[in-house]
């Protein structure tokens, strides 16, 4: 086991992930272009065609499954930029992704954030 | 003879540019964060530097995964904002300095740091949102700017100890430069954050402000500190804090501390300012 996977809820990208999600990233860059966003937009299904993703990197962005895709090889100042052609921010996503709402997210950001006792490793975690 | 006078560390967070560029900074969650600006842009207008080097990491605008460079400096005359999946940032487009960027460019080479060259590329939220916040929301940036990228993106970034050399190496060029020039230099990113995962929203108060205190006075410890160590305790995306040593690196040993600002949160992010001045200035 890497060290790194002893860190709770954390997907490191790394060369495997990178090569994993290389086209998938790259799908996501993609939309950094006004006119692919439009197209993206228009035509979900058929703008994914034209990239070679795997069925649950495809399904995952079709099903807006923001923690799907970061367990597929996404990395998220990628995946981000679906966020950002949807019209939400990053707060949005990092709700969804652990498994809250963004209000409760927020709060517990306002509040001071997620804190780092028991989130050290998963062992700690228990 | 050129010199670097003073260095700035601070976080980057895109939402803090958003929240300037929609008026948002006197509303009750910004407040506290912008008042804590005040101080450090009056002591930039009066710094009033002839150049910034700007340490920053690009988030998949001007470079993605295609081509991953480990450090790259902008040598273009000038940068565009990049359009991050939102349309640019409404902010002036960044001035460079082409001639000290190829000194600094050759210099760093010729001293074993292996720089990728980049005449062509946008500017992201990692550079613009610094310059907002030490400038303001001016008509244009106050001096040229030179575009220093590092990846902290895809696994392995430098470490802390290569960031904090290559900062050493960054002074030797600048005191190698003919023209009377006073530079600032800037590291941005952090301080604690995670965006990803179950984990998202860690923040660690105890290790930004040791952060914080031992980058002036200490850097050491933080020149030793492994990758692990920053995923583990400053969440993944806080591996951004080795480009502060970068800055850290192209200062004296000792230093003034002259500001100190900490704040949580910017969205998902824990914010961090520090100014530290050369004794010798």
């Amino acid at each position: 086991m890497n060290n790194f996977d002893d860190i709770p809820g954390t997907y490191l990208f790394d060369k495997d992930r990178c090569h994993e999600g290389y086209h998938f990233n790259m799908f996501c860059k993609s939309l950094t272009e006004p006119k692919n966003r439009d197209d993206f937009k228009a035509n979900e299904e058929g703008y994914l065609d034209n990239w070679q993703l795997t069925q649950s990197q495809r399904q995952s962005v079709l099903d807006r499954d923001w923690l799907g895709m970061i367990k597929a090889g996404g990395n998220i100042y990628y995946t981000s930029k679906i966020a950002a052609t949807d019209g939400h921010s990053f707060q949005y996503i990092a709700a969804l992704m652990s498994g809250t709402t963004e209000n409760e997210y927020r709060k517990m950001m306002v509040d001071g954030g997620r804190s780092i006792e028991g989130n050290r490793s998963l062992s700690e975690k228990g | 003879m050129a010199r670097i006078v003073a260095g700035l560390a601070t976080s980057h967070v895109p939402a803090i540019g958003i929240a300037m560029d929609q008026g948002k900074t006197g509303e009750p969650y910004w407040k506290p964060l912008f008042d804590g600006y005040d101080p450090a842009r009056k002591w930039l207008a009066k710094l009033d530097p002839d150049l910034i080097v700007l340490v920053y990491n690009d988030h998949g605008s001007a470079f993605s995964l295609e081509v991953i460079p480990t450090f790259a400096i902008g040598v273009a005359e000038k940068f565009l904002p990049a359009d991050e999946g939102w349309g640019p940032r409404p902010v002036p487009v960044v001035n460079g300095d082409p001639k000290f960027a190829w000194h600094l460019a050759e210099s760093l080479i010729l001293d074993e740091f292996d720089m990728t060259i980049v005449n062509d590329m946008t500017v992201d939220h990692g550079l613009t949102v610094p310059l907002s916040i030490v400038c303001g929301q001016p008509e244009k940036w106050p001096c040229p700017v030179i575009p220093l990228s590092v990846n902290v993106v895809q696994y392995p970034p430098p470490t802390g100890k290569r960031c904090f050399d290559l900062g050493r190496a960054i002074r030797k060029a600048v005191k190698r430069y003919d023209d009377d020039l006073r530079v600032l230099i800037l590291g941005t990113g952090g301080m604690s954050h995670q965006l990803h995962g179950e984990r998202a929203g860690l923040i660690n108060s105890e290790f930004d402000k040791s952060f914080l205190d031992d980058l002036s006075r200490q850097p050491q410890r933080l020149v030793d500190l492994p990758h692990i160590e920053y995923v583990r305790e400053a969440g993944a995306e806080g591996i951004e804090l080795v480009m502060w040593l970068v800055m850290r690196g192209a200062l004296d040993d000792d230093v003034t501390e002259i500001y100190q600002h900490y704040h949580v949160p910017a969205s998902n992010t824990a914010t961090g300012l520090l100014i530290l001045e050369n004794l010798t200035e």
